[in-house]
């Protein structure tokens, strides 16, 4: 059957369109309720949306060195690797004078990024700049300007250091995040594994999971029975049990993270203990900080609340009379936490173990603390070239991977336990 | 009914206190034969959720023991009595579907699938929800969870239903029509029931006998009309049904009757006397309001004037309150004949048997 739908327009009683004028009685509302949120807004695209865009670009960003040797690099492509041992004679003449004639401080910051490239190449460079420069004052043009470098310094006739181009010839470049697993460009721009002193990153990634696995384990393990006693206590218990959840919660991180190294070295408060009571010898003192140990010990400590609150806000709705209407009708005790008690509970373990896993895989605090050399996480890494050697793009590409993880996992979490059941209090 | 060989469930001078100090149930007796339906009625706090959840299990008595089929229980851990419940909320799990809470008790007690799913069938359709075994709970009414706990309650064939103000959380209509099924499920299987509420027309339609407690104290045990026609003391009297008050002196007792001198000098009703024990003592005499006549006068009866407060139509009858012997919440019940035409205000000769009359505590 075909449906007819009456063209005629609505109207008011005053003979507008009904459609205008609810536009125009809604328009003020929208108006205002936009110009509320506006403020934050703002405050969310210029703290948070901004900063991760530019952090996603700068892991792919390989722009700046391109812009120093435009030339060279187009020569560069021209090379076969398969005929010829070193470039052509081109790629030799642009690079001549691109650095005798491009800005210094440019060619500074590209010669950073050829560092992390191949190490050497800042020295090289500089040291033929320098010859470069009296070449050009005397005013003699080579003849060959590849026998030239080669005459410079002789590291020039070495292909490595020309294969290491490849990693940079391209505006746009998936090379960082090879580098943060360990991978990098050979000759032909294939990606292959790096030298084995050069490999840590994937170590680290897979430490940072194990530690977070674990860490989300046991806060879960330590963090129920606490939610479910906060729950279940008569007010008057369970809120002083509360306090001493939130009190760490709310006392600053590098004091806690301090305390536990207090507490657990060779010479602190537990070996002391120990050794005090017999347990251990004054000589087996139990290395127990900065070492993987350490970092799992503290992180649980500093986590527990994310799990606890929670699943204590779950716990807390699931009421009574579910466990007694399972044992009335048969279940032994056990049988009815399993089947009835748990199953519950489910959204408040799901959200705090997304919570803590998604924080452990970032943390860096309390692992660059304890951690020692074992124990540091992904996170230290990125602050080590963030400060030390200024190797944005690879920070960002070890961001941008922190990042994809932990979309992955909301995503996952998302599909299996629904956004809508996450339970924060 | 009060013989112990024919009672199912005993309840033998039970004590309970929570802190040791309060007794929220004190020297309860209760027996309760096979296929009863029995009413647990009374305030909020005067213990009969507790007196239910001891049966259930869930509490221990402080002082006494329950036999179950002759059998003392305090023992017995709530999952091996074999006692069904509704509780007040339903406490349907939420994470099942229909059927999955259905079979849970079947499934605990290791009873095959294909059975299992008979029986669960079988219950749905009792209750008819025949269709609705693959819902989840939160996708039913209100009405329609409190038949699927009235089911879950009975599938496991228990011996005994308990349950806990089921009808709480449903709307008039809906409770009304509730009332009527679970009384004819109960009619129709036999089962033994007992039902905690605090709302006495319920406990009146649906019970056998009800127990009105207060206190921690059974007031009364009795059957519905019993309850209301003959309330031992005043406490029953208010609690069920409608009911006006005198309060005055006993004068004189004679056999089954006696005479009162109302407070106040208002003058002398003849009563039956129920919970008086000899001239001198206070009392309090309980009229219900549809046992006083208008505009009569009758030399046996018991014949006063009050005055019209207010009055109230309502249909079928005119709800008069009126100022007789200082009570000013004096009701009566004029049924609507099209005859009544008094006014606030107006003066009524009232008259009231002395039959209809109980003296009772105070």
């Amino acid at each position: 059957m075909e449906v007819t739908i009456s063209t005629a327009e609505l109207l008011t009683t005053d003979g507008i369109p009904l459609k205008q004028s609810l536009r125009k009685a809604e328009r003020r509302n929208k108006l205002r309720a936009f110009l509320l949120v506006f403020p934050l807004l703002l405050f969310i695209v210029v703290t948070f949306v901004m900063p991760i865009g530019d952090m996603l670009l700068r892991s792919v960003d390989d722009s700046q060195i391109n812009s120093v040797f435009p030339n060279t690099f187009d020569e560069y492509k021209n090379w076969d690797k398969g005929a010829d041992e070193l470039p052509p004679e081109e790629v030799y003449k642009s690079l001549f004078f691109e650095l005798a004639n491009g800005d210094k401080r440019q060619i500074g910051k590209a010669l950073t990024r050829m560092n992390y490239a191949k190490s050497g190449w800042k020295s090289l460079i500089k040291k033929t700049t320098r010859e470069i420069k009296k070449i050009i004052k005397k005013g003699e043009e080579p003849i060959s300007y590849k026998e030239t470098f080669i005459k410079i310094n002789k590291l020039w006739g070495d292909p490595t250091y020309w294969y290491s181009f490849n990693q940079m010839v391209n505006d746009r470049s998936s090379i960082y995040y090879w580098n943060a697993l360990d991978r990098t460009f050979d000759e032909d721009g294939e990606v292959v594994l790096q030298d084995e002193k050069r490999r840590m990153y994937v170590k680290t990634w897979l430490r940072t999971f194990k530690v977070s696995i674990y860490v989300t384990i046991f806060c879960l393990i330590l963090g129920f029975p606490v939610a479910h006693l906060l729950a279940n206590l008569p007010l008057r218990y369970s809120n002083l049990l509360m306090i001493f959840v939130l009190l760490p919660f709310w006392t600053s991180l590098l004091v806690r993270t301090t305390a536990w190294i207090v507490m657990l070295q060779q010479n602190g408060v537990i070996n002391g203990i120990l050794v005090w009571l017999g347990v251990i010898t004054d000589d087996g003192r139990i290395q127990m900080v900065y070492n993987e140990a350490g970092t799992l010990i503290a992180m649980t400590q500093i986590l527990l609340p994310f799990m606890i609150l929670p699943l204590y806000s779950v716990m807390r709705v699931i009421p009574k009379s579910h466990m007694r209407a399972a044992q009335n009708l048969g279940a032994k005790p056990a049988m009815a936490f399993w089947r009835v008690y748990l199953p519950q509970t489910i959204p408040g373990i799901s959200a705090g173990g997304l919570l803590v896993f998604v924080l452990a895989i970032g943390y860096f605090i309390t692992p660059e603390l304890v951690g020692g050399k074992d124990g540091k996480l992904i996170g230290s890494w990125i602050a080590y070239h963030l400060k030390t050697t200024l190797n944005w793009g690879l920070c960002a590409a070890l961001g941008g991977i922190l990042l994809g993880i932990m979309l992955i996992f909301y995503w996952l979490y998302n599909k299996i336990v629904g956004i809508d059941n996450i339970k924060l209090g | 009914m009060n013989d112990t060989s024919q009672s199912f469930v005993k309840f033998e001078k039970i004590d309970k206190s929570y802190d040791g100090e309060v007794l929220v149930v004190k020297n309860l007796n209760l027996d309760i034969a096979k296929g009863e339906f029995v009413t647990m009625l009374g305030p909020s706090g005067s213990g009969k959720t507790t007196t239910l959840m001891m049966l259930a299990g869930f509490e221990t008595p402080t002082n006494g023991e329950i036999f179950l089929d002759t059998k003392p229980i305090s023992k017995i851990p709530p999952y091996e009595r074999e006692i069904g419940m509704v509780f007040q909320n339903y406490a349907l799990f939420p994470h099942m579907t229909v059927a999955e809470n259905l079979s849970f008790p079947l499934e605990v007690r290791k009873i095959s699938k294909a059975e299992a799913k008979d029986k669960v069938q079988k219950a749905l359709d009792m209750v008819e929800l025949g269709n609705f075994g693959t819902r989840f709970p939160a996708q039913l009414s209100g009405g329609q969870q409190q038949r699927v706990a009235l089911a879950r309650a009975l599938v496991f064939e228990p011996r005994l239903v308990l349950m806990d103000e089921p009808l709480g959380a449903l709307d008039k209509n809906l409770r009304e029509q509730m009332q009527y099924e679970i009384k004819h499920i109960h009619d129709r299987i036999g089962i033994t029931v007992v039902y905690v509420t605090h709302d006495q027309s319920e406990a009146l339609t649906m019970s056998n006998r009800i127990a009105v407690f207060n206190d921690g104290v059974v007031q009364q045990l009795s059957t519905p009309d019993i309850l209301y026609e003959k309330p031992e003391n005043s406490f029953v009297a208010k609690f069920i049904g409608e009911n006006n008050t005198l309060n005055g002196v006993v004068k004189e007792i004679n056999g089954n009757t006696c005479t009162v001198d109302l407070d106040n000098g208002f003058g002398t009703v003849k009563a039956l006397k129920v919970n008086v024990d000899g001239a001198g003592d206070k009392t309090q005499l309980s009229i219900r309001p549809e046992r006083v006549t208008i505009d009569s006068t009758n030399p046996d009866a018991n014949n006063f004037q009050g005055k019209i407060e207010e009055l109230i139509y309502l249909g079928d009858h005119i709800r008069a309150r009126l100022d007789v012997c200082g009570n000013n919440e004096f009701i009566v019940k004029v049924p609507n004949e099209g005859s009544f035409s008094h006014k606030e205000g107006d003066i009524l000769n009232l008259s009231w048997n002395p039959d209809d009359v109980r003296a009772l505590d105070i």
